[in-house]
């Protein structure tokens, strides 16, 4: 009896080793492409085309990002231009759609009226349609316009393509929110504008901050408007841009590229660790209820 | 429906009194004839329309036309061509190139991504909280990779002078790699197979955190009275994944495939990247080659729409489904 119980501990144990080294296994393997960016972006050229690549830098130096900021690398700037144009038109979009859809999702889940559930399901099904299936009518639209080769064209097309999952997902904040808390307001006479501001505003602002940073990470992200619409105008890249023309000039700059890559990420990477428990909730609450 | 809700502009007119007789007949109107969540719905409704359906419209329009350049511009007058522009695309072999790629391309990426999604999602579940955060995070680090960041890395990772990938695969024995020369070997930019092997890889690494830590919410409403019955009936891992984890998390399971074929049949920024923008016509997919037709010069806005109506249908038979299902579950309520 108690030679079975000690060799099942033993088992349990063993399975739990097996368990944690397949864990980092998994881990490492997910994160070697990052380390090797990473890496990269430290090593002198020298050892990036060295005969026997090694894991780490032997001589880490700054020389790839210094060449990335001072716009020597890539010919068309400092990276900083790019970033400010992409955090420019990055906040402007999400100012603008978290505006928009919070008062659409407060339209969809307050009120019940004609065409709720068509627009509901509408939202569903243009989420689902790709920038290449737009492109044309859009690069048309906005030509016509004069949008192109401006922040405002990018801005725009952002903070509209972000509405459709952040009205989903802001709707189902708002869903969440008794309905009584309003009600006893509305009672003892609070305004419609004092209601929306000091009850419903407070209690919606974590969904506001998962919206905005979906919002972000999308228009942040974003490849092929803004690769059609800036064109030649080197000035108005945004950073994914700027990361394709670098790479698309040759000359194969590992250095530089991966350290503008690398400057790239480090946002995305920042926001994604500060939602991590939200994403999921977040990213299905289209499709499955939240 | 029974008014509990407040009616928030209305609410507003009674309380006006500063804003005087104006105010309080728009509130008036706005609440005899509800149309506050109109009101409410009016700027989204007309950013959505300014970038799906007017473009839509646009591109169903020039479908049916002879529309490029010159009709543009003005030189030449804009013709009606009928079904001119989707004959000629039905016509076209590079069409059902780019099609087959596609879809074959999402027919291995998807079960890939699943497999090893469920799989992740299931250890994260068994691990101890720790180590279960640290695969976690590092899991959710190649999820933010942004898709220019990670083409531009793989394609690194996988080049011919100097790639990682080409100097390990050499040094390995020929018993385990084929006879191949892997030292210099070109991925990307000769064939459409390996540009499409390191494509696969490099969108199974980014998506499969998603499938992960989903199911890994999933599995956490799962009661664990039924794991631990289970496992005193002695059942194997692999009976009680089919008979309990499965019937449970099929409705996740059922979104989380139909995101993925959407997602997987749509990959463009890496797949424009990584077999080197437009320049190889035999490693086109439908997306590459949507783009091709409408910007490469000389421009057919005709030929592309027509395309870009055709891949849009395709699309929603996938997204009727991922609708369905979703308003099966519940969404709409």
């Amino acid at each position: 009896m108690i030679s079975t119980r000690v060799s099942a501990r033993t088992a349990r144990r063993t399975r739990k080793i097996g368990l944690n080294c397949l864990g980092l296994l998994v881990a490492l393997v997910t994160l070697f492409p990052i380390f090797w960016m990473v890496s990269t972006a430290f090593k002198p050229s020298q050892e990036i085309y060295s005969l026997t690549p090694s894991p780490l830098p032997a001589h880490p130096t700054l020389g790839n990002f210094s060449q990335v900021i001072s716009g020597q690398a890539s010919g068309i700037g400092t990276v900083w231009l790019f970033f400010r144009n992409s955090l420019a038109v990055t906040l402007a979009a999400v100012l603008v759609s978290s505006l928009l859809s919070l008062l659409a999702s407060v339209a969809v889940a307050r009120f019940s009226f004609r065409f709720r559930s068509s627009f509901l399901i509408m939202l569903l099904i243009v989420q689902m349609i790709p920038g290449q299936a737009l492109i044309i009518g859009l690069f048309r639209e906005f030509d016509q316009l004069n949008l192109l080769q401006n922040l405002l064209g990018l801005i725009v097309v952002y903070a509209a393509q972000a509405l459709p999952v952040s009205i989903w997902m802001l709707r189902n904040f708002v869903i969440t929110v008794p309905r009584e808390l309003e009600e006893a307001a509305a009672i003892d006479g609070a305004s419609a504008w004092k209601i929306f501001w000091r009850i419903l505003f407070p209690l919606v602002a974590p969904g506001l901050v998962a919206t905005s940073i979906f919002a972000f990470i999308t228009a942040y992200n974003e490849f092929i408007v803004a690769l059609t619409f800036l064109g030649q105008d080197h000035a108005t890249y945004t950073l994914p841009i700027y990361v394709t023309y670098f790479f698309g000039r040759g000359g194969a700059e590992w250095g530089p590229i991966m350290a503008a890559s690398t400057m790239y990420t480090i946002p995305v990477v920042i926001f994604f660790l500060i939602i991590r428990r939200r994403l999921v909730g977040g990213l299905v609450a289209g499709a499955v209820k939240g | 429906m029974a008014e509990t809700a407040v009616q928030l502009p209305g609410a507003a007119a009674r309380d006006t009194g500063g804003r005087g007789d104006w105010g309080a007949r728009w509130g008036a109107f706005v609440r005899r004839h509800r149309i506050a969540p109109y009101l409410l719905l009016v700027p989204a409704l007309a950013g959505i329309a300014l970038v799906y359906f007017w473009p839509l419209a646009q591109m169903a329009l020039y479908s049916f036309q002879n529309y490029g350049l010159p009709q543009v511009t003005g030189a030449a007058p804009v013709q009606w061509v009928g079904f001119g522009n989707y004959t000629a695309t039905f016509a076209d072999p590079e069409f059902w190139l780019s099609l087959r790629i596609t879809v074959i391309f999402a027919a291995v990426v998807v079960p890939l991504t699943m497999v090893a999604g469920t799989l992740v999602g299931l250890l994260l579940n068994r691990l101890g909280p720790k180590m279960s955060a640290f695969v976690a995070t590092a899991a959710l680090l190649a999820w933010a990779t942004p898709p220019v960041a990670g083409s531009v890395l793989f394609y690194w990772l996988f080049n011919p002078d100097g790639g990682l990938v080409d100097w390990t695969l050499s040094k390995l024995p020929h018993w385990l790699v084929g006879s191949t020369d892997w030292a210099g070997y070109n991925w990307t930019t000769i064939s459409a197979l390996p540009a499409y092997t390191v494509l696969t890889v490099l969108v199974v690494w980014t998506s499969f955190p998603f499938v992960a830590v989903s199911t890994l919410a999933g599995l956490k409403t799962v009661p664990a009275e039924l794991y631990e019955a289970a496992r005193i009936d002695g059942a194997s891992p692999w009976r009680v994944f089919w008979r309990i984890t499965y019937p449970l998390l099929k409705p996740i399971f059922l979104v989380l495939l139909l995101l993925s074929v959407i997602w997987d049949f749509n990959v463009f920024t890496q797949s424009y990247l990584l077999t080197g923008g437009l320049a190889n016509r035999n490693e086109f997919n439908l997306g590459l080659y949507i783009y091709d037709k409408a910007f490469t010069f000389p421009p057919s806005y005709g030929l592309g729409g027509a395309l870009a109506i055709i891949y849009t249908l395709i699309l929603l038979v996938v997204t009727v489904g991922y609708v369905r299902s979703s308003v099966r579950q519940g969404a709409l309520t």
